[in-house]
């Protein structure tokens, strides 16, 4: 109990003097400690990154020690990230592995979500538990399974960039599941039924109707889909194969403990950037689709996750 | 005139499954059955030339052989340790998440206004970061000659090496890494209760600390039991964080035993049988949740 709300006897009602109260009794208070709290939180996870991408464009070849300003472990010098063929490499296979992942997952997905959410039968709710499984699966268990279903039954789909495929695919499509069946549910069937009254075919009223109506949470699905595929490192991991099919993280993870250069921190600084425009993109898709509410695209890539 | 609806029904009720029929097929292709070839590996006992494992696909030939020797061994034996530490770790890196994560998240919920998007944006940035690199990130900072022991030279520290096989070094680097993904759930739970609650509380004359014991944690429950188990589940397997902060054998976790059976020998029915034994685990904590988000997405439609 506080003693704002018992006025000491004394006093007469008209003029309720108030107790002086001290500021950590006072519920109403600014929140001083929480916000301290929150701004140090941000600047603990965000600073170690921000320094991270500063040393990759320090002026020589310390990453603990800044040097001068300068671009050079970036391009167009001996052992920069254009210059060095497995830095180079693996930002090529990561960019390809990305877009692969996008075009095969978003239909896959798109698909599943409008299917699984008009389609209703015990069947549609088996494979509905089914899709959410790999979203709460540890990427250990994903990736182990996977290498040995390759390595033992699969063998059809050599280890490298197809099996890679596949993996990003299968964590993928249920992301792309979740985002879209999630427009799905508030858009209603109202549309695509009033469509086939007017005497559409049930493609025609999906290609018409139903994709334009979806198609912000397919494009923000699609990116998801592409910053998770660029950021992924366990299932790339179990299934690269040899160092031809070597992705962003897998080398950063294989160079961190073998004095590397800022090369390194510029290779992370580019995936950095990659994953960004990504996001960017989405949540610009996203906005589309609710003009006027700002902040509340971030609440829902919160939700979505 | 006959209703068009059932002219309708009919066309769509084909139509609707075959949608949903490719998306399905890849999912029990590509996880239903990798999880089956785990077991078939792991529940294998004969070895061809090489020494690796011949799969058991049919369950009439599953030998439990391996299987039981790795429970044996887990239990009490050589990989006693590994599991021990994997609790340990997991245990200390979700404390200080729940203790850093809580009140930045109940903060970034309770706040209003213009830096509202601000703060939001800049807590779910390190979840667009990639794992990996913000790793990086520390190991740069806490080289011998990094700006950590720079910083603690300050104050007459002497340097010290915190990339050599620290226990605390992989403590704090899990909880670092995984924050972010326990946030987020957390804050999208706390977002969700009605700020007019905690008003009424201190209406009342309640004081913030009973205010939160009698209303926002019994709100925020389920929202700090899913960021809970979104975050124990990846850290249970993490193998990658410790190799690389610490790089010994000294704090090797399941994770990287299993990276050690799968991708680097032969004995491939070991790491099986590790997964397996893992997932036999983790399988309460992912069913628990499962159910939970299912009943509240219920209970919200």
């Amino acid at each position: 109990m506080t003693a704002t709300i018992t006025p000491p006897p004394a006093t007469t009602r008209t003029a309720p003097a108030r107790k002086w109260v001290p500021p950590w009794r006072n519920p109403w208070r600014k929140p001083y400690v929480l916000a301290t709290l929150t701004w140090l939180y941000i600047v603990w996870s965000l600073l170690p990154v921000v320094i991270a991408v500063q040393f990759s464009f320090n002026n020589g070849r310390s990453r603990s020690t800044w040097q001068g300003f300068s671009m050079q472990w970036y391009c167009c010098n001996d052992g920069s990230v254009f210059e060095d063929p497995s830095l180079t490499l693996a930002l090529k296979n990561s960019l390809i592995l990305g877009v692969a992942t996008v075009l095969v997952a978003t239909p896959l997905g798109v698909m599943l979500a409008m299917g699984l959410s008009r389609w209703r039968s015990k069947a549609s709710r088996v494979a509905n538990g089914i899709a959410m499984v790999p979203l709460v699966t540890p990427e250990i268990v994903i990736g182990s399974a996977l290498y040995l279903v390759m390595v033992n039954l699969y063998q059809f789909v050599p280890l490298g960039r197809p099996a890679m495929l596949l993996g990003h695919v299968t964590f993928s499509v249920s992301y792309v599941l979740v985002i879209v069946r999630s427009r799905l549910l508030s858009i209603g069937r109202e549309y695509e039924e009033a469509a086939r009254d007017l005497g559409a075919s049930p493609l025609q009223a999906i290609r018409t109707i139903l994709v334009p109506l979806l198609m912000p949470s397919i494009f923000a699905s699609a990116m998801i889909t592409f910053a998770t595929s660029l950021d992924d490192f366990v299932v790339s991991q179990f299934l690269f194969g040899d160092a031809s099919n070597i992705t962003v993280p897998i080398k950063l993870y294989s160079a961190v403990r073998a004095a590397p250069t800022p090369a390194l921190n510029a290779l992370a600084s580019l995936l950095l950037v990659g994953s960004f425009l990504a996001l960017l993109l989405a949540v610009v898709g996203l906005r589309a689709r609710k003009r006027g509410a700002g902040g509340s695209v971030l609440e829902d890539m919160a939700d979505f996750s | 005139m006959p209703d068009p609806k059932i002219g309708h029904d009919r066309e769509t009720r084909r139509l609707w499954p075959a949608l949903a029929l490719p998306g399905t097929f890849w999912l029990i292709a590509l996880f239903l059955v990798p999880i089956y070839a785990v077991m078939a590996v792991a529940f294998s006992d004969r070895i061809n030339l090489f020494g690796e494992p011949i799969p058991a696909w049919n369950p009439v030939d599953w030998q439990f052989g391996t299987f039981s020797t790795v429970l044996q061994e887990s239990v009490s034996g050589i990989y006693q340790e590994v599991w021990i530490r994997t609790a340990i770790y997991s245990f200390w890196a979700l404390v200080i998440c729940i203790v850093v994560g809580y009140p930045v998240a109940y903060y970034t919920a309770r706040l209003a206004g213009r830096r509202r998007g601000l703060v939001l944006a800049l807590i779910l940035a390190p979840w667009w970061i990639n794992y990996i690199t913000r790793m990086l990130a520390w190991v740069n900072l806490l080289q011998d000659d990094g700006y950590v022991n720079k910083f603690l030279g300050l104050f007459g520290f002497a340097p010290h090496s915190w990339l050599n096989g620290s226990s605390f070094t992989v403590v704090m680097a899990l909880a670092y890494g995984y924050l972010p993904f326990f946030i987020i759930p957390l804050f999208a739970s706390l977002d969700r209760i009605d700020g007019r609650l905690l008003e009424a509380s201190r209406d009342l004359g309640v004081n913030s600390v009973r205010t939160f014991w009698a209303v926002t944690l019994p709100l925020s429950r389920l929202g700090l039991i899913t960021a809970i188990v979104i975050t124990a589940l990846p850290m249970a397997g993490d193998y990658y964080t410790n190799t690389i902060v610490s790089g010994s054998p000294k704090t090797n976790m399941v994770g990287n035993q299993i990276e050690l059976f799968l991708l680097n020998g032969p004995q491939k029915n070991l790491g099986a049988s590790i997964v397996l034994l893992l997932s036999i685990v983790l399988v309460f904590f992912m069913a628990y949740y499962l159910v939970l988000t299912q009943r509240a997405s219920r209970d919200t439609r």
